[in-house]
């Protein structure tokens, strides 16, 4: 019996200390969502896509054209940039004085394209990066370089981005706007500038996620459901818009995920995840971190 | 009686006569389809249209789908009693989910993404319990052994077609007395201001409930038809969030303000699709879907109103026609 508890807690902790790290990388997908929504007040339901479109971009650069991985990296997150910039400038922008549920849909349609494009164009093999990173070992318990490395790049990543926000002039401009649209553009602000450099902005975080996931993940047309919907979950659990919350709800949802893996499937885990998720819209429905009225 | 009466008893009646005098069977299986997806879709369209996007009738359709085909195969349960344990299983999560987003004022962006979580959640359940569903691989209905009606199990196309026709006219007729009920009047003032809607003595989180809970019964229903008829459903086919896209899609293509606007949809997108799939083969992979999501994109910028919805608003001047329509 104590052997088996002993077993049982290395692996307990390994599952905690593995959600953390795997809490990194959703922190940083929810955080570009939550910056395009509190600043265009739009939600991209296509976001995860554009991660899945960066992820072969990092495939293609790596194992065709042969280029390092660090040389592949940033060109990947331009190209995702350019990609957020684009999808703003050709399907948000003519519907910005449109209902919201409308943009919603609109960027539903994206999803539809950039899934079938990547399905046409690329087809619906699983194909991976062929990088093999080392697996740590402390104590009994494994942890891959690869999410290591991902927890460190996207905490890297939140940082820069909240440097952007607060040190620059075009940072506190895109806060500004955030909090009030209309006076923002009779103070002399360009807003339509400054959603192009927030979508690009946000894209170049989803280029990033997608540099960081195409390690520990295979990339096909669908890969985007996989973490896509859990996006979307852990910013309105946070409250959309809200970073700070956005960043807790990560960390939540990981570790459900990830004990949830542990005791059984890894579907049951995002099946916990999403009860989860329903049981607090009762408790709280404006997001965790939401005052009470 | 006036004229167009006369004109919408003549279409009725053909297309009631149609499967005696053409037996083709691969239009009458495709027409089957298009009945079937066209009660779908008008389903979803009956809280789409006052501003209550779902995106998680792919949810209600596989529970629908899968609950009717699991009591069939595990426990002998007739589909005739079968369907209806479905129905209630989807009322139910239809009213967990939408009694607290009512409740606090869930709306716009959190509310489709609510509902989203619920697509993804009923989609995960079924892969996850592959035990008894399947999984992804998918899942078929036993043969019945005895008798067909039973079983709800017929090989003949034109039955299909005439249950599928019954269902559809069902579906029309539900949204004709909401279309005419005091529940419309309500559900328009709370989707134009909820606050207002309240203060004028509308009980907003009843009046929407009482919507999802139609929606959602009638989803699921379609879903257990689709089975039925397939005999052969997939967790992608029948549930997730890529054919609650596909709902909102062919609703508002066609035009969901409309009654017949969802139909119109279904036959663009079902006659697209299989266009595609016979002239390009399996070369047609992800085509039809880049074609739908390009033109979801462009019908949202350019023609919010449906092809149907536009035609109509350019003809208000005929209100004969208009009115069956």
């Amino acid at each position: 019996m104590q052997a088996f508890l002993d077993i049982f807690d290395i692996y307990l902790l390994e599952a905690v200390l593995n959600g953390i790290l795997l809490g990194g990388v959703l922190a940083l997908l929810a955080l570009g969502l939550n910056l395009i929504f509190g600043v265009i007040d739009v939600t991209w339901i296509c976001y995860a896509e554009l991660v899945m479109i960066g992820m072969y971009a990092m495939y293609y650069l790596v194992q065709y054209f042969g280029l390092s991985y660090f040389i592949a990296a940033p060109l990947t997150i331009l190209l995702v940039a350019a990609l957020g910039a684009l999808l703003h400038y050709l399907v948000i922008a003519p519907l910005l004085s449109a209902p919201p549920i409308n943009q919603l849909l609109a960027t539903g349609g994206v999803l539809f394209v950039l899934q079938s494009f990547a399905t046409v164009a690329f087809g619906i093999d699983f194909r991976n990066l062929g990088i093999r990173l080392p697996i740590l070992t402390i104590g009994d318990m494994n942890f891959s370089y690869a999410r290591l490395l991902s927890f460190a790049a996207a905490l890297i990543g939140m940082v820069a981005v909240y440097l952007f926000m607060t040190r620059t002039f075009t940072g506190t401009a895109i806060r500004a706007v955030a909090q009030d649209r209309q006076i923002m553009a009779l103070m002399g602000v360009d807003t339509r500038k400054i959603y192009i450099i927030t979508s690009a902005l946000g894209g170049a975080l989803a280029g990033l996620a997608a540099c960081l996931l195409v390690l520990q993940y295979d990339v096909h047309p669908f890969v985007g459901l996989t973490f896509g919907p859990i996006t979307f979950l852990i910013c309105v659990l946070g409250g959309l818009g809200n970073f700070f919350g956005g960043f807790i709800a990560s960390f939540v949802f990981a570790e459900i995920i990830s004990l949830g893996g542990l005791f059984s499937d890894l579907e049951w885990g995002y099946v916990f995840a999403f009860g989860f998720f329903i049981v607090m819209m009762f408790i709280r429905p404006a997001g965790l971190l939401a005052r009470r009225r | 009686m006036r004229k167009s009466d006369i004109g919408m008893i003549v279409v009725l009646a053909a297309l009631v006569a149609l499967p005696f005098v053409y037996r083709e069977p691969y239009h009458l299986h495709l027409m089957v389809l298009i009945l079937i997806w066209s009660f779908a879709y008008t389903s979803w369209s009956m809280m789409g249209r006052f501003g209550l996007v779902s995106l998680g009738h792919g949810g209600f359709m596989g529970i629908g789908a899968y609950v009717t085909a699991l009591l069939w195969n595990h426990l002998g349960l007739s589909p005739w009693i079968g369907i209806p344990f479905a129905l209630i299983a989807a009322g139910i999560l239809a009213l967990i989910v939408g009694y607290p987003c009512f409740r606090f004022r869930i709306t716009g962006h959190y509310f489709v993404l609510v509902t989203l979580a619920l697509s993804g959640i009923v989609l995960q359940v079924i892969t996850a319990t592959r035990d008894y569903t399947g999984g992804s691989l998918g899942y078929t209905p036993a043969r019945a052994a005895g008798s067909r009606v039973f079983a709800l199990q017929f090989d003949d196309k034109a039955t299909w077609y005439l249950i599928a026709l019954f269902v559809w006219l069902v579906g029309l007729l539900i949204w004709r007395l909401i279309d005419r009920s005091m529940t419309r009047y309500a559900l328009e003032a709370i989707s134009e201001d909820e606050d207002a809607a309240a203060a004028a003595g509308v009980n907003v989180t009843a009046e929407k409930l009482k919507i999802t809970l139609i929606s959602a019964l009638m989803t699921a229903f379609a879903g257990a038809l689709y089975c039925q008829y397939q005999m052969f459903i997939s967790p992608d086919t029948v549930s997730g969030i890529a054919v609650s896209l596909q709902m909102v899609f062919a609703a508002i293509v066609g035009g969901l303000y409309v009654a017949l606007g969802p139909t119109v949809g279904a036959v663009i997108t079902i006659l697209l699709a299989e266009t595609l799939r016979i002239s390009f083969g399996t070369g047609a992979v992800g085509w039809d879907n880049l074609i739908y999501g390009v033109l979801l994109v462009l019908f949202i910028i350019f023609l919010p109103q449906g092809i149907l919805g536009s035609l109509l608003e350019r003809f208000k001047r005929k209100p004969s026609l208009v009115r069956w329509i």
